[in-house]
């Protein structure tokens, strides 16, 4: 692999730069997407078609004053939003986009990325508990409870997924499954075996909208009972690192869906593979997202673990040892 | 056990219609009225503040200054002045004013004329701060929109 100076450069241009329009425009689609679901136009003023909107919305937090409130612990609290927002950018430094386009093709690459989703939540732990308010401490308690139940479940299907492909390096991963979405990890009926891996799939899907704190699993920010949980006490720029962290961690989970499950950059008929159909499929699987925000409302705390405990870790782990049984006896 | 597995077939089955629900309204057209830039037709029994009817030849108010209105108001918000003209048969209006600030559109004014004279107006862009717009002069108003 080179060394090039250049390729650090480049990389962290185009993931600032991807990071940065995902983060200001996922807002925008979601408000777009939510108001066509309640047949609303959604933000229609800034701009046509309310494209402006994200720009607004940024120069006014913007040029808001970041107040730190009395009895915070301030050097925690002022670093939590950053936290929340570095793990999303550095997870993409792994994220294959297509075959040639990829800061760094690491083995143990899956690791990493589930290592730097964890970092994720210590953000809302510490922004919670720096927050000295109560809502904050109740919401950051809640997400890491969340986080723990549906770190396994996901856990164990992706160990699922690498060995089938015998391999933690995404972009091996997705290599794996060229050809056509024959080939792909989610309807992998090579041989007969493997035709439940779309169970599979399904959970992982649940897991990373509960691991990215999302509707119907938003327990931390559950604004109806908690205010708005962990960024109670937050304003200006730093409510916006941790509104940009949540939806960069929505495209994360999306990419990687995409990458263990959907082919990756490959053409669901076998020609033309490429970043197009890549960024096809995350935007499909963000929209997925959105679209399970607006349909579903808030569970409540038990119900949530009780899925995780009772239905996701039992199938996931009989997943994983039929996946094993497969492999070994035929 | 028992439920268990009817718990996650139903409840699947469940969050697919939710799902079917949804996304059939996000291709739906959306009703938004864009109010200030559209404005809405009001329902025919809306209830705005009372205007005078125009006769439909002379674009003169139909009212014949029978002061059946004003005995009719509760509120006292109706004080009118009719007299009789050069060469006229019946009387007609010199003045119409009405004080809304004291209106509840009970609509004893509208169900009291025998003229067809009076009736509701669809006027709902009401709001001012000051309390002498809302003493209206009616024909004035009559004469404005002819």
């Amino acid at each position: 692999m080179e060394t090039s100076i250049w390729r650090p450069i480049i990389y962290l241009v185009g993931i600032m730069a991807f990071a940065g329009v995902n983060a200001a425009y996922l807002g925008w689609c979601e408000r777009k997407g939510a108001g066509r679901i309640q047949r609303r136009p959604g933000p229609k003023e800034v701009g046509p078609a309310g494209l402006l909107q994200p720009l607004a919305d940024g120069i006014k937090l913007m040029t808001k004053q970041l107040l730190v409130p009395q009895g915070v612990d301030g050097i925690i609290f002022r670093v939590a939003p950053v936290i929340a927002m570095i793990p999303a950018i550095t997870s993409m430094v792994v994220i294959p986009f297509s075959g040639n386009i990829q800061a760094r093709a690491m083995e143990l690459s899956v690791l990493l990325l589930f290592a730097l989703a964890s970092l994720a939540m210590i953000a809302i732990l510490l922004g919670g508990w720096a927050s000295g308010n109560k809502y904050a401490i109740i919401s950051s308690a809640r997400a890491v409870s969340q986080n723990l139940a549906y770190e396994i479940p996901m856990l164990l299907t992706v160990i699922a997924i690498v060995m089938i492909s015998g391999s933690m390096n995404l972009r091996d991963i997705a290599i794996d499954q060229q050809g056509g979405f024959w080939h792909w990890n989610i309807f992998r009926f090579e041989n007969g075996h493997f035709l439940y891996m779309w169970v599979g799939f399904i959970i992982f899907f649940i897991c990373s909208i509960a691991e990215t704190n999302r509707a119907p699993f938003d327990m931390a920010e559950a604004e109806s009972e908690l205010v708005a949980g962990f960024m109670t006490e937050y304003s200006s720029m730093g409510f916006g690192l941790f509104m940009m962290g949540e939806y960069l961690n929505i495209v994360v989970g999306a990419c990687l869906t995409a990458t263990l499950f959907l082919g990756g950059w490959d053409c669901p008929f076998g020609q033309t593979p490429g970043v197009w159909w890549f960024l096809l499929k995350i935007y499909i699987l963000i929209f997925t997202v959105i679209w399970v925000r607006w349909t579903f409302p808030r569970t409540q705390v038990y119900r949530l673990l009780n899925l995780s405990w009772k239905i996701l870790i039992p199938f996931s782990l009989v997943n994983v040892l039929v996946t094993a049984a497969f492999i070994k006896v035929f | 056990m028992s439920g268990y597995w009817s718990d996650i077939l139903v409840g699947s089955k469940s969050l697919l219609t939710g799902m079917m629900i949804t996304a059939r309204e996000f291709f739906r057209p959306v009703v938004t009225e864009n109010y200030p830039y559209e404005v809405p037709v009001m329902t025919e029994r809306f209830r705005g503040h009372i205007e005078l009817i125009p006769n439909e030849e002379s674009g003169k108010p139909n009212c014949i200054a029978c002061m059946a209105c004003q005995r009719a108001c509760p509120s006292d918000c109706i004080s009118l002045k009719g007299s009789k003209k050069e060469g006229d048969k019946k009387k007609s209006l010199d003045s119409y004013i009405l004080d809304f600030t004291k209106c509840s559109l009970c609509g004893s004014c509208v169900e009291s004329c025998n003229f067809n004279a009076l009736r509701f107006s669809k006027e709902y862009n009401l709001a001012s701060f000051n309390k002498d717009d809302f003493i209206i002069d009616l024909l004035k108003r009559l004469e404005d929109q002819n």
